[in-house]
């Protein structure tokens, strides 16, 4: 038997009640978002969402959408930085992120050129916000190059500024940082990695 | 920086061991509605907590005062009925009555050996839960798991 080999406390505890199935946590955990929403405690909601650029990490304040993640940018570690700078009351909530899911879905799928969702901004600040908040401008299929996006928000030399912007983009796809390439016509960096920037263009070169 | 854990991972890594408790304690029906409203208390109160605290400590407390109210709460509405059977002494079915028997123990050893043996917390963190001594929360337990050992032979 391996029961003798077992710690005793840890046997006694077993059989003093055994480990809950995981059906019964789930449905607790599902009593508890939902509770959680209505009580209005619930300041970050996130789920996963499998791509074909692999799985993202989307995370909604009650103000918008907040984060998307790549899954490179390591999923626990952007958790952490949300539970840091936003709030630590996150919890695993699909539901607030039904339309980011739908809309970055058919955005995948070729339907979808332009996203339609509030967003939340609170992760950038600064000169990075007026960056980020002039991307949309740029249309689906369309690129533009950092200099041009520099001279765009009225700070033409701030070249290195617009590229540290995108690296730092809290809502990449969402907000195209994928259409901003180097002038020379190399892609250039990109959070989720070049090759998946390479077949963003591609995707929407193809629409 | 707080450094501080998603809320998530409280829930993953002690939503079970504190449903475990809350059974012990409870019962399973009440458990449930207990587990709740200790993680919806906990949610809103997480982000006061200090980043050195002892999460599972600090949750099993949330969850000793929430299954504190659904005792007095039950024991108002209690209407008195005959004795409940005694449970089957068959040897074989002994050890799925553990359970039971923990709940049958008197308040003071029921917690003591739920939050010793099930949360694994040490005495004195019991202790600070369910008042007095270390000492005496040791002593609780320890009588509790001789009054189960009277009943159930194979309790180690």
């Amino acid at each position: 038997m391996t029961m003798t080999t077992q710690d005793p406390d840890q046997h006694l505890a077993d059989l003093l009640g055994p480990p809950p199935a995981d059906a019964d946590m789930a449905a607790l955990h599902a009593r508890l978002t939902a509770q959680a929403e209505a009580a209005g405690l619930l300041d970050v909601a996130y789920r996963t969402l499998d791509t074909p650029v692999g799985t993202l990490l989307l995370a909604a304040t009650p103000a918008g959408l907040v984060r998307v993640a790549y899954e490179r940018e390591g999923l626990d570690t952007v958790l952490e930085r949300l539970a840091s700078k936003v709030s630590p009351r996150i919890l695993n909530a699909p539901q607030r992120l039904d339309g980011a899911a739908r809309q970055l879905e058919e955005y995948f799928g070729g339907h979808r050129q332009r996203f339609d969702l509030p967003l939340d901004l609170a992760l950038a600040s600064g000169f990075r916000r007026s960056v980020l908040s002039y991307l949309p401008a740029i249309g689906y299929g369309h690129t533009a190059s950092y200099q041009s996006v520099a001279a765009a928000v009225n700070n033409p030399r701030a070249v290195r500024a617009v590229g540290t912007a995108c690296a730092t983009n809290p809502l990449p796809l969402v907000i195209p940082c994928h259409r901003v390439i180097r002038a020379d016509g190399q892609l250039g960096a990109y959070l989720g990695g070049p090759e998946i920037k390479h077949q963003l263009l591609d995707l929407e070169a193809a629409a | 920086m707080t450094g501080k854990q998603p809320f998530e991972k409280l829930v993953s890594e002690h939503g079970p061991a504190v449903l475990r408790v809350c059974r012990a304690v409870l019962g399973p029906v009440d458990a449930d509605d207990a587990w709740s409203e200790t993680f919806l208390s906990a949610l809103q109160a997480y982000p006061q907590l200090p980043a050195d605290a002892n999460v599972e400590a600090w949750l099993v407390t949330i969850a000793h005062r929430k299954a504190i109210d659904v005792i007095r709460r039950t024991r108002r509405a209690a209407v008195p009925v005959a004795d409940v059977p005694a449970v089957a002494a068959d040897p074989d079915d002994r050890d799925l009555d553990l359970p039971r028997s923990l709940a049958r123990l008197p308040e003071r050893q029921r917690f003591a050996v739920s939050y010793h043996y099930l949360a694994g917390l040490p005495y004195a963190e019991v202790a600070a839960i369910i008042g007095g001594t270390a000492e005496a929360a040791r002593r609780a337990a320890s009588d509790g798991i001789a009054n189960l050992r009277k009943t159930h032979g194979t309790v180690p």
